[in-house]
């Protein structure tokens, strides 16, 4: 008796939005029974990363402002990926985007106005969408492949930002340390709920994945993003242009990642520091794929992500469990993710085989 | 009965507020104690310390403290949910230990007016947030000294993270007390951009070392650079944070030791009996804050006396290793004879004394 | 003259590991298969290798073990894409992930112990002598990572196995349709680049800081991904490039030590220089005339034979 893989005429849809949700539970049992078999409270720590954020209200708004960045760097990246555009190197457009908020939050420090969030905002986005035009240059012009130049050039940005702060943007009254003075109030983000932490940047994420979600499916641009990525030659006789196609995926998902950039300096932080980059852009990617893809499936993603990382603290505290656990929780999502991944092009059928080695 | 949206936030007001009655009604509880480090309890340096203290403050009270910890908490937004987190699970003390969670602190603080949190070599202050340091730079003024003597080549090097006042005091303790052996004695800074790359250490001190620095002194979170100075076999280096003659045994001379446990205790003890105020210490070797590691059984005999001079001398206030006359590295006299630095011109200290290296 | 030896040697202790890396995904590369994983796989290889160290005192055995620990690893990643054929760049990020996470669960214990660093191969009369230890003063990975760079160059330019690895990265369905088994080659390739990962992993502790640190690989699986690009898929160019690399990494401490025109550089861009060169190498490499037979063609992209 064997088993064999079958390719199905029409990627299942039910497997499409079921394996996300499968992935996650099988993680919460496997994780139980491997924690628990090397020592730890398996249940328990299941039970803390999991479960804990979302029973305990008072994690909503620390599950809101650790999923929207991821949210909004997402949507980006699903679009982009979609069209067969991988880039890669969204932290670093994310921290260029910060890093151009914070220039213009540095530059206006003794001013103050209404103005001043808006064209911050509106710098992030210019500069994280002009560190993605690189990739997209090179791609385009001389088919570098997007994937190696966008990782390199995260890499990059982040020294920018030791070298920034470290120098021209040095706090004075910091005492010698390489941050950049604290924003002025016009330079911050405000919160939408009184008396907690949930900041402009929660709604916005939300209304970025909607957005996004109701143009992929109903526009012309869409509609063009997702045929060029799957059927790059259909595209070229349909009139689509390949390249202009990756133009608008980088420059779309880097401005995106420039948005929550300078979302997170202006909101949360509200100061460069040196420790900024905690690798929101990889996690992202995360994202993108637990969501399928898809701006509505990112949401669920972002919150389901921010859910590992708020709950991996909670189980420090209350069993004890490394933080490294954190991270083979959320790899594991990914793995059984991926591995589910099959189900939806392929059905498994039983055969019944006399003869070896059929293929 | 009709149930109004505020009455539902009545009710969860008052159920929040009850964990709080009853700490209140039970003073004889345990204290729970939070800390948060930066980094792993594991890199046998700053944050191992600090978990050390922590050990010690439970073993000291026993039964009366619960202590929790949380590791690897990133400076900004994470570490500000990390302190919530630590208040909402009923944490009355939370010791904050990094330069970088200073703005969290002081915010979560602000949400917790009646939880005490204590930030370590921070600067910004308020009723319910205490700060705490250590006086490193007495210990490198002993370090300082068994270099001057021991010094063949009179070039020691110092291996730091990033020029915070921290680091360029203890640099300057270094240079101050070693000079005051050795004239001819220089200190290299070199900065290394990260506080935990063992590999990087490793290479900057074999670059070091083949300049003919002798002595290396390190201000990062392990021992990979003494290390290095044992496998090369130089005179040797000291262990920082903690004791690292394990990883080392010829070459750490001595170390500083972090010894925050004293500290932890008796900030618990006034939480307990009620007595807790936001304080500003700066506590060093006098009171065991700061110690010293073993003396290497290579050292002379004469050197562990003087060094000895120096530890004792900063224990019963006769030595101050930064009393004028002080140039700096450029000859300008910045302190004048017999003038004593006081400890905001420390903690802002961002100029190098004579014979450091200008770092670029 | 005097100067440069020692700074050979740092260098040469810098470049290997990455070398060693580099050399492991280059193989996988050339089958068509883009493993980001690398960083993982070198931290579960390092905690291995130190673990095996600190029980046998044998560094033979403990890079041995590191190789396992990374061929291990590598199957999780080869089974997913290649046998359930799910996206590669995702699956090895997820690997670097897991990889981080285990090796820090794994070497909680091991944080305060030290071992031993592997001892020079070669007798220490060969070494005394300054221009003599340049070449005999070293340890086993340093002129095994020689000999692999040689070996591989060998292996993909010499042997029918080779050819037949490099046809299955170019073309994937028609090395199929010829009856080659293109994801048996694949599965090869990746796992001997999770032992070659695990192999540099494990001498960070045994050559470099004989000590478990979490993360004590600070990124330089990264780095070596970034070096099979820049050595455009060649494995004597990646030989050079180790180097180049490596030197940068050195010169900046060097230059720092030593003072001199190099020291005005900020640390910074010695930092993002092995990254920006990659990208410069990159928009070379695409300037000349046979530019697409550089990459292999198949690179990234999943094998599905229609059936």
């Amino acid at each position: 008796m064997q088993f064999r893989l079958e390719k199905r005429a029409e990627p299942s849809r039910f497997m499409l939005y079921a394996t996300p949700v499968g992935a996650v539970i099988l993680t919460m049992i496997v994780g139980a029974i491997i924690f628990s078999l090397i020592g730890y409270d398996g249940i328990g720590a299941v039970r803390e990363v999991f479960l804990t954020p979302l029973t305990n209200a008072y994690k909503w708004q620390d599950l809101g402002i650790k999923a929207a960045p991821l949210i909004i760097i997402g949507t980006g990246l699903s679009i982009a990926y979609r069209a067969n555009v991988w880039n890669i190197g969204a932290e670093g457009q994310f921290v260029v985007g910060a890093l151009a908020g914070t220039w213009v939050a540095l530059a206006t420090y003794t001013m103050s106005g209404p103005w001043i969030l808006p064209l911050m905002i509106l710098a992030g986005v210019v500069g994280g969408a002009l560190y993605a035009a690189i990739p997209a240059l090179l791609k385009t012009r001389l088919n570098v492949n997007e994937i190696l130049t966008s990782l390199m050039l995260t890499y990059a940005s982040i020294q920018l930002i030791y070298y920034l702060i470290r120098t021209v943007w040095k706090d004075p009254m910091g005492i010698g340390f390489p941050q950049t003075r604290r924003f002025a109030a016009s330079a911050q983000l405000p919160t939408v709920i009184p008396h907690t932490i949930v900041h402009l940047g929660v709604p916005i994420a939300i209304v970025v994945a909607l957005v996004a979600w109701f143009i992929m499916s109903r526009s012309v641009f869409g509609y063009r993003m997702r045929v060029v990525g799957a059927a790059p030659h259909a595209a070229r006789y349909g009139g689509f242009s390949e390249n202009k196609t990756i133009w608008l995926a980088m420059l779309v998902s880097g401005g995106l990642a420039g948005l929550a950039g300078v979302l997170e300096v202006a909101g949360p932080f509200q100061r460069m520091v040196p420790g900024f980059a905690t690798g929101y852009g990889f996690t992202a990617i995360i994202v993108a794929f637990l969501g399928r893809l898809n701006p509505l499936g990112v949401i669920f993603a972002g919150i389901v992500l921010a859910i590992t990382f708020v709950g991996g603290e909670v189980a420090q505290t209350t069993i004890k469990l490394p933080d490294a656990a954190t991270g083979i929780f959320q790899a594991m999502v990914l793995f059984f993710l991926l591995a589910g991944d099959i189900l939806v092009r392929y059905r498994i059928r039983r055969v019944v085989t006399t003869q070896a080695g059929a293929i | 009965m009709t149930l109004s949206r505020r009455d539902i936030l009545k009710i969860g007001g008052a159920a929040a507020a009850l964990p709080l009655l009853g700490g209140t009604a039970f003073a004889q509880e345990k204290l729970k104690v939070g800390f948060i480090y930066v980094g792993t309890i594991n890199d046998n340096g700053y944050n191992y310390g600090h978990n050390q203290g922590r050990i010690f403050l439970q073993d000291a009270l026993g039964d009366a403290v619960e202590t929790t910890y949380v590791e690897n908490v990133p400076e900004g937004p994470d570490c500000e949910r990390v302190l919530r987190e630590l208040a909402q699970q009923g944490n009355k003390l939370i010791f904050a230990t990094s330069f970088g969670f200073g703005d969290a602190v002081i915010k979560v603080a602000a949400e917790f007016p009646d939880v005490k949190f204590e930030h370590a070599t921070g600067y910004m202050k308020a009723d319910n947030v205490g700060l705490y340091n250590a006086r490193f730079y007495e210990g490198r003024a002993v370090c300082g000294t068994i270099a001057g003597h021991l010094s063949k080549t009179g070039k020691a090097a110092y291996i730091g993270s990033f020029p915070i006042p921290e680091v360029v005091m203890g640099i300057n303790a270094l240079a101050l007390s070693g000079r005051r052996i050795n004239p001819a004695f220089t200190v290299k800074p070199v900065y290394i951009s990260t506080w935990n790359d063992p590999a990087k250490e490793g290479d900057a001190a074999r670059a070091l070392i083949d300049q003919g620095v002798d002595i290396i002194a390190q201000h990062t979170d392990g021992p990979a650079a003494l290390q290095v100075a044992q496998e090369r076999g130089i005179v040797g280096g000291f262990g920082q944070g903690a004791d690292m003659s394990a990883f080392a045994p010829e070459a750490q001379l001595t170390a500083i030791i972090d010894h925050w446990g004293p500290h932890y205790v008796n900030s618990a003890k006034a939480v307990i009996a009620g007595t807790w105020t936001a304080g500003d210490t700066w506590e060093g070797l006098k009171e065991e804050v700061v110690q010293m590691g073993a003396y290497n059984k290579k050292i002379p005999a004469d050197v562990v006396a003087d060094a000895e001079k120096i530890r004792t001398g900063q224990i019963d206030g006769s030595f101050k290793i930064f009393t004028g006359p002080i140039k700096d590295n450029t000859g300008t006299e910045r302190v004048a004879a017999g003038v004593a630095m006081t400890d905001a011109e420390l903690l802002s200290m961002d100029w190098y004394v004579e014979g450091v290296e200008q770092p670029v | 003259m005097e100067m440069l030896i020692p700074i050979i040697v740092t260098l040469v202790g810098a470049a290997t590991p990455i070398l060693i890396a580099a050399l492991g995904e280059l193989v996988a590369e050339k089958s068509g298969v883009l493993n980001l994983g690398v960083e993982g796989m070198m931290l579960v290889g390092a905690i291995a290798g130190f673990v095996a160290q600190f029980y046998t005192g044998n560094p033979y055995l403990a890079l041995l073990c590191g190789a396992f620990a990374g061929a291990a690893v590598s199957l999780i990643f080869a089974f997913l894409t290649l046998s359930l054929s799910a996206n590669q760049t995702a699956t090895g990020l997820a690997l670097t992930i897991f990889g981080t996470g285990l090796s820090a669960l794994a070497g909680a214990p091991y944080s305060a112990k030290p071992i031993a660093l592997m001892a020079p191969l070669f007798p220490d009369m060969l070494a005394r002598d300054p221009f003599w230890r340049v070449l005999f003063g070293y340890s086993f990975p340093v002129y095994f990572s020689f000999i692999m760079v040689a070996a591989i160059w060998w292996f993909l330019k010499r042997t029918r196995t080779g050819l037949i690895l490099r046809a299955v990265g170019e073309n994937d369905h028609s090395a199929h349709s010829i009856g080659y088994s293109v994801v048996g080659v694949r599965y090869a390739a990746v796992v001997f680049g999770g032992a070659m990962a695990g192999i540099a992993g494990a001498c960070f502790p045994l050559l470099l800081t004989p000590q478990w640190a979490e993360s004590m690989t600070a990124g330089r699986g990264w780095i070596a991904v970034a070096l099979v690009v820049f050595a455009s898929w060649r494995p004597l160019r990646l030989l050079a490039g180790a180097y180049l690399f490596g030197l940068v990494m050195t010169m900046e401490l060097y230059a720092k030590a030593g003072g001199g025109v190099l020291a005005i550089i900020p640390s910074e861009l010695w930092a993002a220089l092995p990254y920006l060169a990659t990208i410069v190498v990159l928009v070379l490499i695409s300037l000349r005339r046979d530019a697409s037979t550089n990459a292999p063609a198949c690179l990234g992209k999943p094998f599905m034979p229609a059936n």
